[in-house]
């Protein structure tokens, strides 16, 4: 197995260095741009930032014990020779330990990342991705007593919940349904690994492309901790332009037919 | 009519809002909902797993299942299932399903021990089978040969299985995989009640206001019910409170209100505490009016060993031997000094176990004795003794087991404590199931709506099959046993065989079958419907015994799995819904139904498979005088009388218990199986060549109406009454006793059950036969001088003591050990294992074990680490995240996944007085691979 990975690795330190020309390179150079849907190694930087730092050594790859991250090749869209994985096929385990992470000598994964101050580096603040669930094919939202997603988060109790809700259909059962919070799922993707539907119900997506953002504007006056977005925020409204102010009001066009 | 789309939906609609308030759905709307999807069939049916029993609906499509739905009508699920349940339309189409009998054999073709399976016919099994019984009964007698039976097995698979061995072959070595995880139950019930099973049913678990678990991981292991008492907990939150009692958290402590973590076995002092508090401190919760006239109290030996055998066996090595001495004496505790003081011992004292051979003697005593028996269990003592996780504060501990004994004693507070493995898988295991009726009786909460000590099924027939069956080693049919003379001749009656033909002996237990074929006193075994040599506690002795001794061993499978690779012969056998059965579950429920699909390959139904051979055995080979170790005078020749009874010395078995003229008289074709197949009456298309080397065209008559109506005798008038045959196919189940045709809600409570208000002696009437003579006594011993009482229509309150298990973490090795299952596979993994989707959410078992303990040995999560007990050792990949939160000093291993055979490190201790494996607790090491 790690002779295979080598191999690969060898291929990639050989494609992007001695930039051999015609297809293969093109796809390399497409990939190197645009790898919206990778599902990063725990502790990598922001995409774009990543992207630029990881120098497609595969360190990372060979030291997982579990034969998750994989390194991307030309066409899969991932960044060729640098790594990733799905975790349908083969989640992350979140080693306790993590070797990709402490290994990588590019800075393009970092211990920083999964660790909050003052503690030590914990592969609980991983944020790889985020899970995702699909309601109409999850059967415990049809009222099944399924819930495979909920045993298999390792954050199980706190990443992955049970909602648990009168049954409309029986009347004397609940169900309990997973729900997913965004505050703590790593994106490992034991959840998806687990789901027992044909097309997993529960799926991982790059954070970014999984969650929406809200401007500061509005505060929950239910929840008193929401008070500290409005405290981190920084900047101003921006600079006054008192010019184009003056020249709207100066300016008379309107009133002229 | 053909419906359309819209109608579809408007008539789902209808049933679901039908069944939601308790409506009967008019017949014309249900029948359009069965037959709407073209040539889709739709039937009923159960789930194939757990004791819950949920009702399920099965779509065949050219023989062949397509699909399952919930049943939107049976009224424990009303249509919702768990996620085995959901994948029932998967588990007989793995691709490994066993499709050809295999024997196997050396170059010549000719039976060897060490040969390699080869494909045969079943005339050639058969032939096999046949010659390997004869040289086995002529070497040892009827008790060489052993049935290992199962809580799995259809009622009427049961019963043939049980009339062939008891009353054909006269032997008792029948016993189902149901002793390792009900027998306790059993007992506890027989003790206290002198009748199995539960008086309760499911509808305690929305009418109660507390559900207390105990050792039950509801959550996983009867989620269907599990998510009723959800239900109960959503719409009452103030009210309803939720008790969660472990060795270690898991997801019932999900909704838990309280969650006590106690150290295993301690749970005897526990329930002794919350008696000691009610006798002690609150004497006003004591219902006197109940105690007085329907209990009286009682207690027993405890000098009973634990189910072990004894030391100086030659097959244990050194290492057993360090916890096996035990079985014949043990030094008591300083813990033990004070709760045998009542026995006059004090630690450090040598308790020799003089009662191992009558571990259930017990005797009635005065309250005032009970009362001097709880006094040493205040909160302080059983906090000490019970707390289970070391990071608690003692003080946070204390007030949780003061919560729990105030909500059993709240005047006016329902409570119904559940309990499966965690009580049952004990070497106290009868007594701590009695110590839950003892709580109930003091308070007068018990058999009546929302109260009540409810023991849940593991199996999806352990009550309906091994229990009601009585596929026992000391049972009959009906609550009835062996050691009885008059239940045998009741038996015998019945079954049309001469008075003398069933064998006065109790046969083997499950565990002791596997040991008796290590001590060469079985040579014949036969495996049915369960994986003896993956689920029995200390499974290096068994395998080594049956891949070495000069045994036999055949395997009824579907799978192959460990029993049938360790067997002689594998028999490929029908799976659930490839033949008419009905399985009975937790709350006495009944349920039929009939066979959906023709069996795979060349698999036929175990039925067929006993009835079999029971051709291949002329009643002059079976019936003559029999030599039976342990019963001087043998088994007497009934030769004669069986002439008087018109039966001749050549004819079979067959003749006799199966095909007699009653049998015969089940005509098919029967209106109730109108359009449904049926191998064992008419064969099947397949043509499948028989036993005797022609293609089998099937019994000619209804062989499984003739076994239930047959059985069905047995319970008539004794309070186990079932319905007929074709009434179970109209309806989704009755509770019995069904008497008039109607089934029973809450046993002994004479506002709900015929039999109590028969009895006639007020509101309540425990009516049970058994055990119901019983010696008076001290808390020391029965006294003689003092005779006999009797109690009828009373139960018992039992005084039972707390003691340790006999193998606990020492220096060399440290670790708890307990064992369990998971949600999505079931039992051994051999159906779950094979359906691709369950396997890829649990490939496999994984160690749970505390962060700390993991760090303390050098392990990061995901670690391969062995674990080593005295018996063995595997090797395990660690978790210390997910579902099982362990204490330090614990670790949890599931049993489901045969690559982690954690039962080579189990310890083949049981109950003295059930004989149920303890699976929960010995002690291991760990250490890096």
């Amino acid at each position: 197995m790690t002779s295979r990975r080598e191999a690969i690795v060898k291929l990639f330190k050989t494609v992007t260095l001695a930039g051999s020309g015609g297809l293969l390179w093109a796809n390399a150079a497409k990939g190197a741009i645009s790898a919206p849907f990778a599902l990063r190694p725990p502790g990598a930087l922001h995409t774009d930032d990543f992207i630029k730092a990881c120098i497609k050594c595969g360190q990372c790859v060979s030291v997982c014990p579990y034969d998750t991250l994989k390194l991307g090749t030309p066409g899969d869209d991932k960044a060729i020779g640098t790594p990733f994985f799905i975790p349908r096929e083969i989640p992350c385990y979140m080693c306790t330990d993590y070797p990709c992470t402490e290994i990588c000598p590019s800075g393009a994964l970092d211990l920083k990342e999964i660790t909050e101050t003052p503690e030590k580096p914990n592969i609980n603040n991983a944020q790889m991705g985020l899970a995702v669930i699909h309601k109409e094919t999850c059967i415990a939202f049809w009222g099944i007593q399924c819930d495979a997603c909920y045993r298999a988060c390792p954050l199980m109790g706190t990443a992955i919940t049970l909602k648990m809700e009168k049954s409309e259909v029986t009347g004397k059962h609940a169900s309990l349904k997973p729900i997913v919070n965004s505050d703590i799922c790593t994106g490992c993707g034991m959840c998806e690994h687990a789901c027992i539907v044909d097309k997993a119900a529960i799926f991982i997506l790059p954070r970014d492309k999984a969650t929406g953002e809200v401007s500061n504007h509005y505060i929950k006056g239910w929840d008193k901790s929401d008070e500290e977005r409005i405290k981190n925020q920084f900047g101003s409204e921006g600079e006054e332009n008192t010019k184009s102010t003056l020249d709207y009001l100066n300016e008379d066009k309107e009133f002229s037919d | 009519m053909k419906l359309h789309r819209r109608d579809f939906i408007k008539t789902t609609a209808v049933v679901a809002a039908a069944t939601a308030a308790g409506i009967t759905i008019p017949y014309a709307c249900k029948e359009k909902a069965d037959t709407m999807d073209g040539n889709w069939k739709w039937d009923k049916a159960t789930c194939r797993f757990c004791g819950t029993g949920c009702g399920i609906m099965i779509a065949t499509k050219n023989d062949k299942i397509v699909a399952v739905k919930g049943d939107p009508l049976a009224p424990v699920n009303r249509g919702l299932n768990c996620v085995k349940g959901y994948f029932n339309a998967k588990i007989m189409y793995g691709k490994d399903r066993l499709k050809k009998p295999l024997l196997r054999v050396d170059n010549e073709g000719n039976f060897s021990k060490k040969g390699d399976f080869k494909s045969v016919s079943w005339e050639r099994a058969f032939d096999e089978i046949e010659g390997q019984i004869k040289k086995t009964m002529k070497e040892l007698g009827p008790t060489g040969i052993a049935l290992f039976g199962s809580g799995q097995h259809t009622i009427m698979e049961g019963y043939a299985a049980s009339k062939l061995m008891k009353g054909g072959f006269r032997s008792h070595n029948l016993d189902p995989n149901a002793r390792h995880c009900m027998a306790s139950a059993v007992a506890g019930f027989i003790q206290t009640f002198g009748i199995d099973e539960p008086a309760g049913n499911y509808d305690d678990i929305e009418i109660t206001d507390t559900i207390v678990t105990w050792g039950a991981n509801m959550a996983e292991m009867h989620p269907i019910l599990w998510s009723r008492a959800t239900d109960n907990k959503l719409s009452n939150p103030d009210r309803v409170q939720v008790v969660n009692l472990s060795t270690y958290t898991n997801r019932t402590s999900d909704i838990a209100d309280i969650e006590i973590i106690f150290k295993p076995n301690t749970d005897l002092a526990i329930w002794n505490y919350i008696a000691h508090e009610i006798v002690f401190n609150q004497p006003d919760a004591i219902n006197w009016d109940f105690v007085t006239k329907y209990t009286e109290f009682t207690a027993g030996v405890v000098d009973t060993g634990y189910g072990m055998r004894k030391p100086d066996h030659e097959k244990f090595t050194d290492k057993e031997k360090e916890t096996v001495k035990k079985e014949v004496a043990k030094v008591l505790s300083d813990e033990e000094g004070t709760t045998l003081a009542y026995m006059g011992y004090k630690a450090g004292d040598t308790l020799e176990m003089k009662n191992r051979g009558s571990a259930g003697k017990h005797w009635r005593i005065t309250y005032n004795d009970f009362k001097k028996a709880l006094a040493p269990y205040t909160l302080d003592f059983v906090a000490k003794v019970s707390k289970g996780d070391n990071d608690e504060l003692l003080e946070d501990y204390k007030a949780k087991l003061k919560q729990l004994a105030d909500l059993y004693i709240e005047k006016n507070r329902k409570v119904t404590s559940f309990w499966t493995m965690g009580f049952n898988q004990h070497t106290r295991g009868t007594w701590v199931n009695e110590q839950a009726y003892m709580v109930h009786l003091l308070l007068g909460k018990q058999s009546q709506p929302g109260n009540g000590a409810f023991s849940l099924t593991g199996q999806p027939s352990a009550c309906g099959t091994a229990r009601e069956v009585g596929t026992f080693a000391h049972r009959l049919p009906a609550d009835m046993v062996v050691a009885n003379p008059k239940h045998r001749e009741i038996t015998e009656d019945f079954w049309k065989i001469p008075r003398g033909t069933i064998n006065p002996k109790v046969g083997s237990h499950y565990t002791k079958i596997h040991r008796d074929i290590e001590d060469k006193k079985i040579k014949f075994a036969w495996i049915s419907v369960n994986n003896p040599f993956q689920n029995t506690a200390n499974a290096n002795h068994w395998i080594k015994a049956a891949r070495e001794m000069d045994s036999f061993i055949v395997c009824s499978e579907a799978y192959p799995g460990i029993s049938a690779k360790v067997s002689d012969l594998i028999l490929p056998s029908a799976m659930i819904y490839e033949k008419w059965g009905a399985y009975g579950n937790a709350e006495r429920r009944t349920q039929h139904w009939k066979q959906q699909v023709t069996p795979v390959g060349d698999a036929m139904p175990d039925i067929w498979q006993f009835v079999e051979i029971a051709k291949r055995f002329k009643l002059s080979e079976v019936w003559g005088k029999q030599v039976i170790p342990g019963l001087d005078a043998g088994l007497p020749d009934v030769l004669e009388d069986a002439k008087k009874m018109g039966y001749s010395s050549d004819d079979t078995l067959y003749d006799v218990l199966f095909a007699n003229e009653e049998a015969k008289s089940y005509a098919w074709p029967d209106p109730v199986g109108k359009d449904t197949i049926n191998t064992e009456a008419e064969g099947d298309k397949r043509n499948v060549v028989g036993s005797d080397g022609k293609v089998f065209e099937g019994y000619g008559f209804f062989m499984q109406k003739y076994l239930w109506e047959d059985y069905r005798k047995f319970g008539l008038g004794t309070a186990h009454d079932l319905a007929e045959f074709d009434r179970y196919h109209e309806v989704r189940g009755l509770k019995w006793p069904v008497v008039d045709g109607q089934e029973t809600q809450w046993r002994f409570n004479s506002k709900y059950d015929v039999y109590a208000e028969k009895a006639g002696v007020g509101d309540f009437a425990f009516y049970g036969k058994a055990l119901k003579n019983i010696l008076q006594g001290d808390l020391t011993k029965p006294n003689k001088d003092l005779g006999k009482i009797k109690l009828k229509n009373k139960a018992k309150i039992f005084f039972r003591p707390f003691m340790e298990s006999p193998e606990i973490p020492d220096k060399e090795y440290p670790v708890w050990l307990c064992t369990g299952r998971v949600l999505e596979h079931w039992h051994s993994g051999t159906m779950t294992m094979r359906v691709p989707e369950l396997y890829r959410a649990v490939p496999e078992a994984l160690c749970y074990i505390h962060p700390a303990d993991a760090i303390k040995y050098g392990f990061v999560d995901g670690d391969l680490v062995w674990i080593e007990s005295r018996r063995g050792k595997i090797k395990v990949h660690i978790e210390t995240r997910g579902r099982n939160r362990v204490p330090k000093g614990l670790i949890f291993v599931p049993w489901f996944d045969e690559k982690v055979f954690i039962n080579k490190l189990t310890l083949d201790m049981t109950c003295p007085i059930s004989k149920e494996t303890d699976f929960k607790k010995c002690a291991v090491k760990l250490y890096k691979v």
